[in-house]
C-alpha cells in the first residue's frame, strides 16, 4: 500500500467504495436489490442512491428470481448489473436463473450472448445467532451447479469453456474492494459472497483508488512447510487463532499439543475464489507440506472441501503423509442455540491440525 | 392528515364491483353481435381498447369497513353477531399483543434474546382474522402472527421458551431464531424465514384438507403473508395452484405498507395485492385492516365461501407497520418519525375498537388497567422463568434432521463432537462456559447415556 492514499474502512465500507468506483468508471453500471436504495440492510450501498441517482441505484420488489433474471437481461445487453441478494440464505429462488441461465447464456448461444456483466453480491456465513436461515454458506451448491471442470477457460481464453459462474469470498475490506471490482469487470457472471460478521469487525487502511485483485488466485497468508491449512471468509481468522494456539498453547491445552509440534510450520492459504479454485497454488503447497486441512462453515457432505480433497488426493497422492482433513459445519441445518458447537472454531481447527501432523 | 383521507372514502361498501359500472362495461365489451372467441367467454369487439383496472373505469378497489375512526358503525354496515364475551376476548387479545411486544423488544435490546419482531399497528388484522377462523383451521404464517397462536391458547411460557430457546421450547427445540413459532396441536405450521414459501404450501395443505373425509367441508388452510412477500414467485404459484387445483385455501395479505425499508408503492404498480385475485379467478376483498370488525366479517365470509365452494379466497388487509421491521432495523432511516406518530394517533386499531366497546358498556378505563396489569404480570413471570432455563441438551442439534434412523454421516459427526467435548470440554474455557448453558451441561452426551 506504500505511497497510495488510504482510508480506514470496515468491510461494508470497502464494498461500498468498490461499488462507487465501478459506477464512476462505467455509466452502464447499476446497483439494485431489496432495500438497497436506503443503503441496504448491511449498509453496503449507503449514500449510493444520493451519489448516482435512483435510476442507477434502486430497490426491486421482493423477488430473488426476478433480481437475478433482471440482472441477466441487463448483462445480455452489455450493461453492468450489480445485484444484491439480501442474504445468501435467500438466493435459492434465484438458483434456476443463476445455474441454468447466467451460467449457460454464453455457451448456449455459441458465444453470441453472455451474462458476463452480472455480479450478484450476497452476505453469507454465520454470525453466531442466526440459525439456519441467516447463517448459510451456499457456495458448494453453485460449485456443482455451474460445472467445475471449466477451470481451464481462464488460460485457454476459449469462450466455449466459459460456462461457469465464478464464486468469490473476501476476508477483509482491502480484499473485498479489490475482488469486487475485479468481479464486476470480469467477463463472467460472479457470485460474490460477503461474510457478514466481517462487515463491521474487519477494519483496514484501504486504498481509495480504483484497484483490482485477481480472481481465481488463492493468497498464501503464512508460508510453511509442514501442513497446508486452507480456508476462506470468516474461518480464515479462526485458522490464524488456531495457529497461535499451536505455537503457544494456553496452559489448559498444553497437554494436547505435543512440544514437538509447537514449532511446526503451517502454510495458511486463503482460497478467495471458490470457482474456479486455484488448484495450482494449493497442489503446489500440499506437494511441499504433505498435509492438508480444509476449513469451511458449510456442512461437509457435498461441500467445497470434499471437492478440493478429491482433487488434491488425486494430484498429490504420493506426497501425502496424512489423509486430507475437513473441519466443517455438521450435516445439519445451522442450529440456532447450538451454533458454538456447530461452526468450526479455533479449537476444532487446532485439533485437526494436531491430528494431521501426528497422523 | 390521515383523518382527511378517511372521510374521503365512500360510506357504503361493496365487496364486488359496482353494479352500474359492470353493466356499462358489459354493454361495451359484450355486444354479443360479433359472437365469442371459440372455447372462451370472450366476446368479440371491434373497439380497440386496453384495460388496466379490475373494477373498471380507472377506479380503485374499494376497502370494506365497519367501524369509523371513533368506533361507530358506518351507515349501511352490518355489524357481526358479537356478544360481550367475544368482543371482550377480541379486545383483550389485541391489547395484550403490544404488552408482550414491548417486553420482548426490550429484552432483546438488553441482549437476552437474539432477535424479535413486533406487530404494533397490526393487532386488528391479526386478532380479527384469528377470531373468524375455526381453531383447527390450518394456519401457515409469515412471522408477525403470534397473535393467532395466542388466540388459540398458546401460552406465555411457550412464547418465552421459543424466544429464549430453552429446553422447554417444544416449538423449535432451540433450533430457530425467536418468533419462529409453531404448534401442531394448535394447527399452526412452524414459521420459516424464507419469505412466501408458505404460500404454495398452503394450497397443498388446503388440498389435503379437501381429500380428508373428516375435515372436508369443515376446515380450510389459511396463509398469512406480507405485501412484500407477495412479490415472490411463490405467491403467484400458490394462488395459481389453489385456483386451478381447487382447494379451500384462504390467502390473507397483511398490507402494512412496508417490506423492511421498501414502501408498498415500490412493491407493485397495480392496485395492491387484491387486484391479483381476479387474475387467478379467486374471490377477493380488500378490507380496512385497522378495523377489527371489518376484518372479522370479511374473513368469516371469506372462510365460508372458501369451504363451501372448496376454492381459494384472497383477503387484503390494509394496515400500517407502526414498529420497526425487527430489532435489526431502525425505520427512521427511511421514514419520518412524524409519519409513524400520526398513524399511531389517528388510526389506532385498539382505540377504535375500545370506543366501540365502551359505547356498549363492555369496557372501561378501570377494566383496562386491571387487564393490562394482569397480562404484564403473567408475561413477566413467564419471561423470568424462561430466562432461567437452560438450552436443550447439546446433542439435540443432531435430532430431527432426518426421521427414522440417523444416517451414518450424521452419526459419525455426532461421535466426532462427542470426542471433542470429552477431550476439551473440561479444559478449554470458551467451551466450558458455553456448555453450562445447556441442559445437563453436556454430561449426558459425554457419558453416552
Ligand atoms: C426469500 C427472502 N428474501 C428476503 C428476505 C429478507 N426479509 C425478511 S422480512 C422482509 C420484508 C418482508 O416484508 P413483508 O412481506 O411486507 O412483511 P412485513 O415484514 O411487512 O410483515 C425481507 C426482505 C427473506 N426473509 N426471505
Ligand atoms: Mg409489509
Amino acid at each position: 500500500m506504500a505511497g497510495r492514499e488510504t482510508r480506514k474502512m470496515n468491510m461494508y465500507q470497502g464494498v461500498r467504495d468498490a461499488l462507487s468506483n465501478a459506477m464512476m468508471r462505467d455509466d452502464t453500471a447499476v446497483v439494485f436489490g431489496e432495500d438497497v436504495a436506503f443503503g441496504g440492510v448491511f449498509r453496503c450501498t449507503m449514500g449510493l442512491a444520493e451519489e448516482f441517482g435512483r435510476e442507477r441505484v434502486f430497490n426491486t420488489p421482493l423477488t430473488e428470481q426476478g433480481i437475478a433474471g433482471f440482472g441477466i437481461g441487463l448483462a445480455a445487453m452489455g450493461h453492468t448489473a450489480i445485484a444484491e441478494i439480501q442474504f445468501a440464505d435467500y438466493i435459492y429462488p434465484a438458483f434456476d436463473q443463476i445455474v441454468n441461465e447466467a451460467a449457460k447464456y454464453r455457451f448456449r448461444s455459441g458465444g453470441q450472448f453472455s451474462a458476463g456483466g452480472l455480479t450478484i453480491r450476497c452476505p453469507s456465513m454465520a454470525v453466531g445467532h442466526g440459525g439456519h436461515y441467516h447463517s448459510q454458506s451456499p457456495e458448494g451448491f453453485f460449485m456443482g451447479g455451474a460445472g467445475l471442470k471449466v477451470r481451464t477457460s481462464i488460460h485457454t481464453g476459449s469462450c466455449l469453456f466459459d460456462i461457469f459462474v465464478q464464486i468469490v469470498i473476501p476476508r477483509s475490506p482491502i480484499q473485498a474492494k479489490g475482488l469486487l471490482l475485479a468481479s464486476i469487470r470480469d467477463p463472467n457472471p460472479v457470485i460474490f459472497m460477503e461474510p457478514k460478521v466481517l462487515y463491521r469487525s474487519s477494519v483496514e487502511q484501504v486504498p481509495i483508488d480504483d484497484y483490482e485483485l485477481p480472481l481465481g488466485r488463492a493468497e498464501t497468508l503464512t508460508p510453511g512447510s509442514d501442513l497446508t491449512l486452507l480456508s476462506w471468509g470468516t474461518p480464515v481468522y479462526h485458522c490464524e487463532t488456531a495457529l497461535h494456539m499451536l505455537g503457544s498453547p494456553p496452559e489448559s491445552l498444553a497437554r494436547h499439543v505435543p512440544q514437538s509440534l509447537r514449532s511446526a510450520k503451517v502454510e495458511l492459504i486463503d482460497l478467495r475464489t471458490i470457482l474456479p479454485w486455484d488448484v495450482e497454488t494449493v497442489a503446489e503447497s500440499v506437494s511441499r507440506t504433505g498435509r492438508l486441512v480444509v476449513v469451511h462453515e458449510a456442512g461437509r457432505t457435498g461441500g467445497v472441501g470434499a471437492e478440493i480433497g478429491a482433487e488434491i488426493q488425486k494430484r498429490c497422492f504420493l506426497k501425502l503423509n496424512a489423509p486430507v482433513k475437513l473441519v466443517t459445519g455438521w450435516d445439519t441445518p445451522v442450529p440456532m442455540q447450538y451454533e458454538k458447537f456447530y461452526m468450526p472454531d479455533p479449537l476444532r481447527i487446532l485439533d485437526a491440525v494436531v491430528e494431521t501432523l501426528t497422523y | 392528515m390521515f383523518g382527511a383521507v378517511r372521510t374521503s372514502i365512500p360510506r357504503t361498501r361493496r365487496v364486488f364491483a359496482d353494479r352500474r359500472f359492470l353493466s356499462s362495461t358489459v354493454s361495451r365489451f359484450s355486444a354479443d353481435q360479433h359472437g365469442h372467441l371459440p372455447t372462451t367467454q370472450s366476446p368479440i369487439t371491434p373497439h380497440l381498447e386496453f384495460f388496466n383496472s379490475v373494477v373498471g373505469g380507472g377506479k380503485g378497489i374499494p376497502t370494506y369497513r365497519v367501524l369509523d375512526g371513533v368506533g361507530n358503525p358506518l351507515d349501511g354496515a352490518q355489524l357481526p353477531e358479537l356478544d360481550e364475551a367475544l368482543a371482550r376476548r377480541m379486545y383483550e387479545n389485541m391489547t395484550r399483543l403490544p404488552i408482550i411486544d414491548n417486553l420482548l423488544y426490550n429484552v432483546q435490546r438488553q441482549g437476552k434474546i437474539a432477535f424479535y419482531m413486533t406487530c404494533y399497528g397490526e393487532e386488528a388484522t391479526i386478532v380479527g382474522s384469528a377470531a373468524a377462523l375455526a381453531s383447527d383451521d390450518e394456519v401457515l404464517g409469515q412471522y408477525r402472527e403470534m397473535g393467532v397462536l395466542l388466540w388459540r391458547g398458546f401460552s406465555y411460557d411457550s412464547v418465552m421458551n421459543q424466544c429464549f430457546g430453552t429446553h422447554e421450547d417444544a416449538a423449535t427445540k432451540g433450533k430457530q431464531m425467536p418468533v419462529h413459532f409453531g404448534s401442531r396441536e394448535l394447527h399452526f405450521h412452524t414459521i420459516s424465514s424464507p419469505l412466501a414459501t408458505q404460500i404454495p404450501q398452503a394450497a397443498g395443505v388446503g388440498y389435503a384438507l379437501k381429500r380428508d373425509p373428516l375435515r372436508r367441508g369443515k376446515n380450510c388452510a389459511v396463509v398469512y403473508f406480507g405485501e412484500g412477500a407477495a412479490s415472490e414467485g411463490d405467491f403467484h404459484a400458490g394462488m395459481l395452484l389453489a385456483s386451478t387445483i381447487p382447494s379451500p385455501t384462504l390467502f390473507i395479505c397483511r398490507n402494512n405498507g412496508f417490506a423492511i425499508s421498501t414502501p408498498a408503492s415500490e412493491q407493485y404498480h397495480g392496485d395492491g395485492i387484491a387486484s391479483r385475485g381476479p387474475g387467478y379467478g379467486v374471490h377477493t376483498i380488500r378490507v380496512d385492516g385497522n378495523d377489527v370488525l371489518a376484518v372479522y366479517n370479511a374473513v368469516r365470509e371469506a372462510r365460508r365461501r372458501c369451504i363451501e365452494e372448496g376454492r381459494a379466497v384472497l383477503v387484503e388487509a390494509m394496515t400500517y407497520r407502526v414498529g420497526h421491521h425487527s430489532t435489526s432495523d431502525d425505520s427512521f432511516a427511511y421514514r419520518p418519525r412524524q409519519e409513524v406518530e400520526n398513524r399511531k394517533r389517528l388510526d389506532n386499531p385498539l382505540a377504535r375498537f375500545r370506543m366501540f366497546l365502551e359505547a356498549r358498556g363492555w369496557w372501561s378505563a378501570e377494566k383496562e388497567d386491571v387487564y393490562k396489569a394482569q397480562v404484564r404480570d403473567e408475561v413477566m413471570k413467564a419471561m423470568r422463568r424462561a430466562e432461567g432455563l437452560p438450552r436443550p441438551p447439546v446433542e439435540e442439534m443432531f435430532n430431527d434432521v432426518y426421521g427414522g434412523e440417523m444416517p451414518w454421516n450424521v452419526k459419525e459427526q455426532k461421535e466426532d463432537l462427542k470426542r471433542l467435548l470429552k477431550k476439551y470440554g473440561d479444559v478449554y474455557e470458551p467451551w466450558r462456559t458455553e456448555l453450562r448453558k445447556y441442559k445437563g451441561e453436556g454430561k449426558e452426551f459425554l457419558e453416552g447415556r
